[in-house]
């Protein structure tokens, strides 16, 4: 069974052929091309059989595309909106007005960094209070001035630290449920890379939630799961399983709206695509829920978070 | 979900060997004590102020009038919806949950009186799976909400839970949103909703509906806060002070409005309770 690396790596011994086919003028052309099969047809079996670990680690790649290459990509004018008043301006959530189609939002986007210097600024994308109290601050410009939300979901999770937790971090997660229930707008939300639980949640309350095919959904992460309840780290791959974190299932089970189809090996392999699919689907929900009137969106959003959950209702009582 | 450690509140089951022995050991202190004088005491060791855990029956009785408790919880109980399997079936792990408390979720609505004012009452109780959220109690809050709503009397929620039940996966996870979702209902119809985080408050239902109340009291002694110091130490490795994630450090640094002993929590809700009814 290959893996990524063996795929990367043959790949890559396919590229060293190209180049002496050019310098040498040795005609590996025949070689090249078989490969270039044999390769296609690995790769295409490999990322039809992906386990939902390898989904995980795809959702963490560190070539995968993050929230401001999204934002580059997919809206006109990013105009970014800094500091929560408070306290500060946290880097790993950030937000801003944009113009989607043409049309004015207030984007919310969560920020990976790409390079460990970046990484100290953006925490790998964990937010601190800082930064959800900074979301709900756009909230409320966006429900002032009726710009629909667009919220791009990338975190590992809500940052633990003694700092974040001096700041209330739960409370400021309970204080963005909260407001996104009842937030006069249309509201949808995207999850790009992981949604690591009520740091995902905290700005992904919305009328329509999508989700790239390989990117993640979850109250933990497996990581975390393996350790709480089987208490043995190497049990990571089976918690990542158990959790159905993946978008396909969470479709499946009916809690978000679409998935978004990936190219074999993920976002990265072919930005461009999947970066343009993104942007059709968010304004085709956008259009569609924005044709409502607000109390009927309200009462939908409503409806769909209130019948969320599943349990068995006694009939003896 | 935080990771549940005795330090502050030590367990002990009052009603196990009851006849063997009408004398307990107190964890804290080391003298023995008699069991009824501890049960007659709010679970406290009369020695030395040790808080033991409370069950919910047992802190329901704690805080509201005598004679006025009705159970009015939905019949519900937890579905699996994931097919969950850690070491232990989710069901199995369920049913041995409701064996060893007798109760079929992790928390009870109640309707009750508390110095004479009518309440809708959610006790979650931490046998139960660590009291954590799962479809079952995230319905059950709403419920209880609505129920108020339809009463137009206050909630009053005890909190005692690690946070999320993992082994609904996303579903517990949006309990988080469903219960905010309620709660701004509640607030619509200018009902109060009074917080009482107890050992523990973590994770999902301290960043979710504990965290939304009107006024939050905390039990003293109480464990409040998001990620478990564990977590902490793991990913980031930073010191933590002493009082971390207690009840002091919440007040300290203001997410919550007053902490009370366990003894004084009947009458502190009381006196809250007054005002807000007074003012319709």
């Amino acid at each position: 069974m290959s893996d990524e690396k063996t795929l990367d790596l043959l790949e890559a011994k396919i590229q060293e052929l190209r180049e002496l086919n050019k310098k040498d003028g040795i005609d590996l052309s025949n070689e090249i091309l078989r490969l270039e099969t044999k390769l296609e047809s690995l790769r295409a079996e490999f990322y039809a059989n992906l386990s939902d670990w390898e989904r995980v680690k795809i959702a963490r790649h560190p070539k995968r595309p993050y929230a401001l290459d999204y934002l580059e990509a997919m809206f006109t004018d990013f105009y970014e909106l800094h500091g929560d008043r408070l306290v500060g301006d946290d880097r790993a959530l950030l937000v801003g007005l944009a113009r989607l189609d043409g049309r004015p939002v207030a984007v919310l986007a969560q920020q990976k960094g790409r390079s460990t210097e970046e990484n100290k600024e953006r925490l790998f994308g964990m937010a601190r209070p800082q930064g959800y109290r900074k979301a709900r601050r756009a909230m409320a410009l966006a429900e002032r001035f009726s710009f629909p939300v667009v919220s791009l979901i990338d975190t590992p999770g809500a940052y633990p630290g003694l700092e974040a937790e001096a700041g209330n971090i739960g409370g400021a997660i309970a204080e963005n449920l909260l407001a996104m229930a009842r937030l006069r707008v249309p509201i949808v939300a995207a999850v790009i890379g992981e949604g690591g639980s009520g740091g995902a949640l905290a700005i992904g309350v919305a009328d329509r939630v999508v989700m790239l095919e390989n990117s993640i959904y979850s109250v933990i992460s497996p990581e975390g799961a393996a350790a709480i309840l089987w208490k043995e780290k190497e049990k990571t791959q089976e918690a990542a399983r158990a959790l159905n974190l993946t978008a396909p299932r969470l479709l499946e089970l009916g809690v978000i709206d679409e998935v978004l189809p990936e190219p074999p090996g993920g976002a990265h392999r072919d930005f461009q695509r999947i970066a343009g699919l993104l942007k059709q689907s968010l304004v085709r929900h956008l259009a569609e829920i924005g044709t409502l009137p607000i109390a009927d969106l309200l009462a939908a959003r409503y409806r769909r978070y209130r019948s969320a959950g599943r349990y068995r209702t006694l009939s003896d009582r | 979900m935080a990771i549940f450690k005795d330090r502050n509140y030590l367990r002990v089951n009052l009603d196990k060997d009851a006849d063997e022995s009408l004398w307990m050991r107190c964890k804290a202190c080391g003298e023995l004590v008699f069991k009824r004088r501890v049960r007659e005491n709010s679970n406290i060791c009369p020695h030395c102020g040790e808080y033991f855990f409370l069950t919910a029956r047992e802190r329901i009785e704690s805080l509201i009038d005598e004679g006025t408790f009705k159970d009015i919880s939905k019949p519900i109980v937890d579905a699996d919806p994931l097919g969950f399997q850690d070491t232990k079936p989710y069901l199995e792990r369920v049913a041995e949950a409701q064996e060893a408390t007798g109760l079929p979720s992790a928390i009870i609505i109640a309707s009750a009186a508390v110095a004479g004012i009518p309440i809708v009452l959610g006790v979650m109780d931490f046998r139960f799976i660590g009291g954590s959220m799962g479809s079952v109690m995230g319905e059950q809050i709403s419920y209880a909400m609505e129920e108020a709503i339809g009463r137009r009397c206050p909630f009053v929620l005890i909190s005692s839970s690690g946070g999320a039940r993992i082994q609904e996966g996303i579903f517990s996870l949006l309990q988080m949103a469903k219960t905010a979702a309620v709660r701004a209902c509640l607030a619509e119809e200018r009902l109060p909703f009074i917080s009482i985080m107890t050992y523990p408050t973590t994770a999902g239902v301290q960043a979710s509906i504990a965290s939304l109340g009107d006024v939050i009291i905390a039990e003293k002694g109480a464990m409040i806060g998001f990620a478990g110091p564990r977590v902490i130490q793991s990913t980031i490795s930073e010191q933590l002070p002493a009082n971390y994630q207690t009840d002091s450090f919440a007040y300290q640094h203001g997410f919550i409005d007053r902490v009370a002993n366990r003894e004084d929590l009947r009458q502190e809700l009381g006196k809250i309770l007054g005002f807000f009814v007074e003012a319709r």
